[in-house]
């Protein structure tokens, strides 16, 4: 029998995520996709897979696999549309891996994508993203995917007695992450009074505990390794893993932590064969202050309840022991949901081969990726390592 | 954005569940659930029966939506909540007759039934559980 061989990421791309009230979903795919093969050396590619959790709803397209494939030019090439809501962009990572790995083909383009901005309601965008949560027993009353996200952080800041102020900490941090990094959608900073003054959009959850709406698509060529043609910025996902936990948040009997995550991330560090302790730099999922805290327990880094201790440490900034979302994530960076989970592992493999520009941190070796779909519902772990 | 217009057969179909709190029983562990599964979440049994879910609880966490979804406007600002049962099961749901600024966890509520909304002009208008504070 033919020896395993990890998936390996051999080109990525990506574009600026903001308001691009110029350019379409299409448009976007396609400058993703395009920059990510040329990264690669223009290799064969056998399947497409695109990671996107709105497009029929806000943009009235589905079918993205053919779409993205003809804007492309590979009309011809099998390609399909994967979604798991905010998770959607690593759902189609786990899924190339997975097509790779079954050695039918050899090399698999991801494009994550999410053109937000074709709405221009905020009551529209709001009923959008809440189709992540249950439809009959949630939305129907009125939820919203932050409110959902508040009764969490409520729940979480009861039963490890947290006060607003700790919430603060990942999102100032993230804000200052992004300031250089071109590509981030907020590259500003934030102090703790403008936090703590922030609007709030769902009692207790502020307007600066979450991400912004944008526009972006993110791309990766994922390949095996001997197969690859640009050989000097290979990555190789050492391990990956997802979980599903109750669509509904009512459903769990813990709100203060995210079962799925934790099966995830046990997953992916077991085919890794990996430790907690041997992440260099994480990527976390900060849709909302409270998500990021239960992304870094979930991940073995800290002890349930102590994030934003950790946070507030300084252990999670660039040059701290553990940097945690140096391009600033999804608070900073940009959240265009359905190309996050893309975003993130292009952003961990640009780290892992020395090519992330002024974010770069020093000498990364194995990197964390958590992006998580609902509030919790369905959560992917992807495990990347340096190729010596 | 048609995405929360009220859709009238998925509401039609689970009136007794928004009426009546219809939740499962299931008759291999005792397990009590809502809305009523295929399979038991606790033990993986098939025997699920049919129950009507006590009508008083209390509040487990809650939040004021400030930012509505579209056809929430009016209501605006609004809670939800996320209620324990007297026998343990949970529910979301809209607080009613009630101040935000009385709202405690802990605090014990009874079902009962409103209007939770309109879906436009000429569309179905809902009626469901919300929670109101125990007298």
């Amino acid at each position: 029998m033919k020896s395993l061989q990890k998936p390996t990421i051999a080109g990525v791309g990506f574009t600026k995520i903001t308001a691009h009230w110029k350019q379409s979903l299409k448009d976007l795919a396609s400058e993703a996709a395009v920059k990510a093969l040329n990264d690669a050396g223009n290799p064969e590619i056998n399947a497409i897979i695109v990671g996107n959790m709105l497009s029929g709803i806000i943009n009235g397209q589905e079918n993205l696999g053919s779409l993205v494939a003809e804007s492309i030019g590979l009309s011809g090439v099998s390609s399909v549309k994967i979604e798991a809501a905010c998770a959607s962009g690593s759902a189609a990572v786990m899924w190339a891996c997975l097509s790779v790995l079954s050695d039918l083909f050899d090399s698999v383009l991801v494009v994550g994508v999410e053109k937000m901005t074709d709405v221009t309601d905020n009551e529209d965008v709001t009923s959008a993203l809440a189709t992540a949560a249950d439809y009959d027993y949630e939305v129907f009353f009125g939820a919203t995917f932050p409110s959902l996200n508040a009764m969490i952080m409520r729940s979480y800041a009861k039963t490890y007695n947290l006060s607003p102020e700790d919430f603060g900490y990942l999102p100032i941090l993230m804000h200052k992450n992004a300031v250089d990094v071109s590509h981030a959608q907020l590259r500003f900073p934030i102090d703790m009074d403008g936090y703590l003054n922030s609007p709030m959009v769902s009692d207790p959850l502020k307007l600066f505990d979450c991400a912004p709406i944008g526009d972006g698509a993110a791309a990766l060529v994922i390949t095996k390794k001997d197969g690859a043609k640009n050989s000097d910025h290979l990555v190789e996902i050492a391990g990956f893993g997802s979980a599903t936990d109750t669509l509904a948040t009512y459903r769990r009997e813990d709100l203060s932590r995210l079962r799925a995550a934790e099966l995830a991330t046990t997953r992916a560090l077991s085919m890794a064969g990996l430790e907690s302790k041997d992440f260099d730099i994480v990527q976390i999922h900060d849709a909302f202050s409270v998500i990021g805290y239960l992304n870094l327990e979930a991940l073995g880094i800290v002890e349930r309840g102590k994030a934003h201790e950790f946070v507030a440490s300084g252990d999670a900034e660039r040059s701290g022991a553990l940097p945690v979302n140096p391009e600033g994530g999804l608070k900073a960076r940009g959240h265009p949901v359905g190309a996050t989970g893309v975003y993130q592992i292009a952003e961990l493999a640009l780290q892992l081969s020395d090519r992330a520009g002024p974010s770069q941190i020093e000498n990364p070796n194995v990197g964390v990726a958590m992006n998580v779909g609902g509030t919790g519902s369905n959560v992917f772990v992807h495990i990347l390592r340096r190729v010596e | 954005m048609w995405a929360y217009r009220l859709n009238i057969p998925s509401h039609w179909r689970l009136l007794s569940e928004r009426y009546r709190l219809a939740g499962g029983y299931c008759e291999n562990c005792g397990h009590k659930m809502f809305p009523k599964q295929k399979i038991c979440p606790k033990c993986g049994s098939e025997k699920i029966k049919p129950v009507e879910l006590p009508r008083r609880g209390k509040v487990i966490t809650y939040t004021i939506v400030q930012t509505p979804p579209r056809g929430f406007e009016y209501y605006t600002p609004y809670i939800l909540a996320i209620i324990e049962l007297e026998d343990g099961t949970r529910v979301f749901g809209q607080l009613t007759d009630i101040e935000p600024s009385e709202i405690q966890e802990g605090m014990e509520v009874e079902m009962t039934i409103r209007k939770v909304r309109v879906s436009g002009e000429s569309g179905a208008i809902a009626y469901a559980y919300k929670f109101r504070p125990l007298e």
